[in-house]
């Protein structure tokens, strides 16, 4: 590397270069915040019924005749 | 996989593993980009564009290899039930969905300035959209029922039959060779046609992506797992 601006100018390819790493970065963090962020909301609501002492009813068996 | 089959122990297996995964991804990830970015010298003949092949090409395979794992989850949901089966399959497709649009996305960003042009309907162009598009319509599938087991199994049906996709995007460029070029790395005759000094980062971005699959997908599946508790626990709520 001989500068941050030969660096930053990709040999004149900045225009493809920088947009291709950039969009891969942005979309890669974005889908994993949102996976988590999900989660978290998931997490919430289910701390929240299970303080009111709400239970899973036991598994009926089904029986047929 | 069976000892993955009871959804508390996945979640309590999935806690201890995924702050390793996550932080190997973001290790590898960022390795891979120094070295794709800064070490490695521009090409001969394509100049600083050939950058571009360190997110383009570990994001084709990417696309390729979580439709191949999202496939595979489905038929372990419909042929043996495995109970997390149809969960990771639907867990997975935003994953692979993202992974394709990348593909496409940095494609035509290195095709404009080697090719001369953003598209062309060209056999691996077109082959890999319609893997774009079949990844949403799995997404959407999924949804379109309102009991959602008869729609991650409906889903699942169409992953198994999509799978036709797979050889037709690897074998496409032989059979339609037109502007893509064909294989480099993985090639039949064992020969590889890239320098070692390039390739080498293409690998570490590669199980860098592969480890931020891991780690999205069981963010996804463990969100999936509370939801199903979440249902049921509001179903007992509305019966007391």
């Amino acid at each position: 590397m001989q500068s941050f601006d030969a660096f930053l100018a990709m040999g004149g390819y900045a225009a493809y270069v920088w947009p291709a790493i950039l969009l891969t970065l942005a979309v890669l963090l974005w889908l994993a915040w949102s996976s988590v962020a999900r989660l978290r909301r998931t997490q919430k609501s289910l701390k929240a019924l299970e303080a009111l002492g709400v239970e899973r009813r036991p598994r009926r068996r089904k029986r047929e005749g | 996989m069976h000892f993955l089959a009871n959804p508390g122990r996945f979640v309590r297996i999935a806690d201890r593993v995924l702050p390793w995964v996550s932080a190997l991804a973001v290790v590898l990830v960022a390795v891979g980009l120094y070295a794709g970015l800064v070490i490695v010298p521009a090409d001969y003949q394509q100049g600083d564009t050939v950058r571009i092949m360190y997110v383009h090409v570990p994001a084709a395979w990417m696309a390729m290899f979580v439709y191949a794992s999202l496939a595979a989850a489905a038929a372990s949901g419909l042929i043996w039930r495995h109970p997390l089966g149809f969960v990771i399959a639907q867990s997975a497709a935003p994953i692979g969905a993202a992974f394709t649009f990348l593909a496409l996305v940095t494609g035509s960003l290195w095709g404009k300035p080697m090719w001369g042009t953003w598209w062309v309907w060209d056999g691996r162009l077109t082959s890999v959209l319609i893997l774009f598009f079949l990844y949403l319509g799995l997404m959407a599938l999924v949804e379109a029922f309102d009991d959602p087991k008869r729609g991650q199994k409906a889903a699942a049906v169409l992953a198994l039959v999509g799978v036709v996709i797979l050889p037709i995007i690897k074998f496409s460029v032989d059979w339609w060779a037109t502007l893509h070029q064909p294989a480099s790395i993985m090639r039949l005759d064992g020969q590889t046609t890239i320098h070692a000094s390039q390739l080498w980062p293409v690998l570490v971005m590669a199980l860098g992506f592969t480890a931020y699959y891991i780690a999205v997908l069981l963010v996804r599946v463990k969100q999936q797992v509370l939801a199903s508790r979440l249902r049921s626990l509001q179903l007992a709520a509305a019966d007391a």
